[in-house]
């Protein structure tokens, strides 16, 4: 009875098209997001918001844009750290060209951005698919992370090769720089949060989504139906960078606050994304967000059970953070390949029927 | 040699209308093979023509050739009276010809809707913009298309597993929404390559009542290719028979019953 639709009728065909359509998962997200909005910003403290909340928002919404290129579209990519990158020094050239534009603004410029680099990354996408397409997205991973390096333009000729995120401010408050208070890193990131994911689970949804996902399963079948595969392909390219450039310039200017672009958006940072979309599920929203929930906990939880609680050293934790990863990796590819978001589907489908199955 | 029918109604109430479509000297060349050998026929407006023949004879290169998989070396593709330059298959989508795989091609991880909604793809037109919103015309069209989606869903009988995954159906369910995504394009031509296939004979009377249904109701033309001779004697107004990649017949079934060549194609012929 925890869960359940009887009784749950459909009159019109939007209300069974909507996101949520059983009563009991729609009152648990607005609850959620009541949460998120009324309850976090109140306690949250500076351990929380660094360690646990902030990547876990900003990674969310770089899983979801991977979800839609990979999960949706059918398209593997291994330039996502590569697409970060664009979006974090998208976001510093323009906070220091136009200081006095709104950073709210800037983050969806380098969205932009990144979306038109994501395109032009993913023609050859026209020609060649899976293994050899990843091959092709890993050499923008690297290319652009030489260019980040190598011209100097982009971090403004500083010393150290580094770029660091200027002091701005969202109605007063700071949001990036070292002043900035934890719910407000917290809140900003949530809201681009909330807004990406809404987006794109209506384009998920609807007709767009419909072609990337035909794509997907059988490109000829979707040709045979009128898609034309370059629109879809690309538009799932630019779509699928735009969130990733968001995401990487919140990972820049309000979490880390100054990166070294090999370090933070190395090809490490691509595989990360990518394990997200694997464990959490691809082809799902829910699955981003659980794939990013969990690669986020986990460091933290082995952290606190083998230094914290067992007295292990910290490095041997580490290896066995790598270990534990590699191993899930397979269990899902194997057990489970639709991830977390399918045991939740399942979970959910025995649910409805608990505790009389019969 | 070509049989000048006027348009006209037939026994049975069907409008036989003008050529929709019109082959013309059809050549395909795989390197030295030739597979396709100056072949002209007509598909006229409302009616069932069947391309039949033994295997290899090139009906289904003939079927690629029309959906634009294939591009002929030499002839004509006139359509609703025009010549059609060469096209890809999303174009020749959209001009309004459907088709159906002899191997089922669904999209194995949507819905049954889902499948059927990417039928109404080229009737759907509202910008990527519009559906990050989803309110307005983004909304308003996917509930009209719903509703067209529906009634599809209705004529063919498959309101019951509308939302289940189609990788988990039967083969007999599987051709059946394959129909149903092709008649959710609302097609003028609607192409079905080997509809019975691997169906037993309750599947291939249920195929049978649909297609003849779909013609009747909704007039579309037909064309299709099938081994069952007694379906395709059944069904089709004309019946276009190939062989090794040449016409060796094109008639009412009737006459192609009595042809003589048509006979040796399917029976083998001594040679003396």
């Amino acid at each position: 009875m925890l869960y359940r639709e009887a009784g749950d009728f459909k009159t019109t065909y939007a209300a069974d098209s909507q996101t949520f359509p059983i009563r009991s998962d729609r009152w648990r997200y607005f609850a959620v997001l009541a949460i998120a909005w009324g309850v976090i910003p109140f306690v949250i403290d500076d351990y929380w918001a660094n360690a646990i909340l902030v990547p876990f928002l900003i990674y969310s919404i770089a899983a979801i844009g991977l979800n839609i290129l990979t999960g949706y579209c059918g398209q593997v990519s291994l330039g996502t750290g590569g697409f970060m990158a664009v979006g974090a020094y998208s976001v510093y050239k323009l906070m220091t060209m136009f200081p006095e534009v709104s950073i709210v603004v800037h983050v969806i410029l380098a969205g932009g951005i990144t979306a038109l680099v994501g395109t032009a990354f993913g023609l050859p996408s026209l020609r060649i698919k899976g293994f050899y397409l990843a091959v092709a997205t890993l050499a923008a991973q690297f290319f652009l992370v030489w260019l980040f390096n190598k011209v100097g333009w982009f971090y403004n000729y500083s010393a150290s090769g580094q770029i660091s995120a200027p002091e701005r401010f969202v109605a007063g408050v700071a949001v990036t720089g070292a002043n900035t208070a934890p719910w407000a890193q917290y809140l900003i990131c949530l809201a681009f949060v909330t807004v990406c994911a809404i987006v794109a689970r209506n384009l998920t949804r609807g007709s767009v989504g419909r072609k990337w996902m035909a794509i997907r399963d059988m490109d000829i079948a979707a040709e045979i139906i009128g898609v034309n595969p370059l629109t879809a392909k690309l538009s799932a390219f630019a779509v699928s960078s735009f969130f990733i450039g968001i995401s990487g310039a919140l990972f820049f200017a309000v979490y880390l606050g100054a990166v070294e672009v090999g370090e933070a958006f190395g090809i490490q940072k691509s595989f990360l994304v990518l394990f997200m979309c694997i464990i959490g599920g691809l082809g799902s929203i829910f699955g981003s967000f659980a794939g990013a929930a969990f690669l986020v906990l986990l460091p933290v939880a082995l952290k606190v059970l083998g230094v914290d609680l067992l007295g292990w050293p910290s490095s041997t934790v580490a290896h066995l953070q790598l270990v534990a990863v590699g191993a899930l990796i397979m269990f899902f590819l194997i057990k489970e390949p639709h991830g977390l978001a399918q045991l939740w589907r399942v979970t959910k489908e025995k649910l409805r029927l608990w505790p009389f199955p019969y | 040699m070509k049989d000048q029918v006027e348009p006209h109604v037939t026994a049975d109430g069907r409008r036989i209308g003008g050529v929709l479509m019109d082959l013309r000297g059809i050549t395909l060349r795989f390197g030295g093979v030739e597979a396709i050998k100056n072949i002209s026929f007509d598909i006229r407006e409302g009616e069932i023509r069947a391309i039949i023949g033994p295997n290899g004879a090139g009906k289904s290169s003939m079927l690629n050739v029309i959906s634009g998989f294939y591009h002929p070396q030499d002839g004509e593709v006139w359509f609703r009276g025009a010549k059609r330059p060469a096209m890809k298959p999303f174009q020749v989508a959209r001009l309004g010809i459907a088709r159906t795989f002899q191997n089922i091609a669904l999209f194995d991880g949507m819905s049954v809707l889902d499948n059927i909604m990417t039928g109404r793809l080229t009737h759907m037109k509202t910008g990527l913009l519009s559906q990050m919103v989803w309110a307005g015309p983004a909304a308003r069209e996917e509930a009209e298309n719903r509703a067209v989606v529906e009634r599809i869903i209705d004529f063919l009988e498959i309101q019951a597993i509308r939302k289940t995954p189609v990788g988990r159906l039967p083969y007999g369910l599987k051709k059946r929404v394959e129909l149903a995504r092709a008649l959710a394009a609302e097609p003028k031509l609607l192409l079905l390559d080997e509809p019975m296939a691997g169906m037993n004979v309750e599947e291939k009377e249920d195929m049978s009542r649909f297609i003849l249904d779909v013609n009747d109701e909704f007039g579309t033309t037909i064309a299709l290719i099938e081994h069952d001779m007694g379906v395709v004697m059944d069904l089709s107004d004309r019946v276009v028979v190939m062989d090794y990649g040449r016409k060796i017949g094109d008639g009412t079934p009737a006459e192609i019953r009595a042809n003589q060549e048509v006979i040796d194609a399917y029976l083998g012929v001594a040679h003396d």
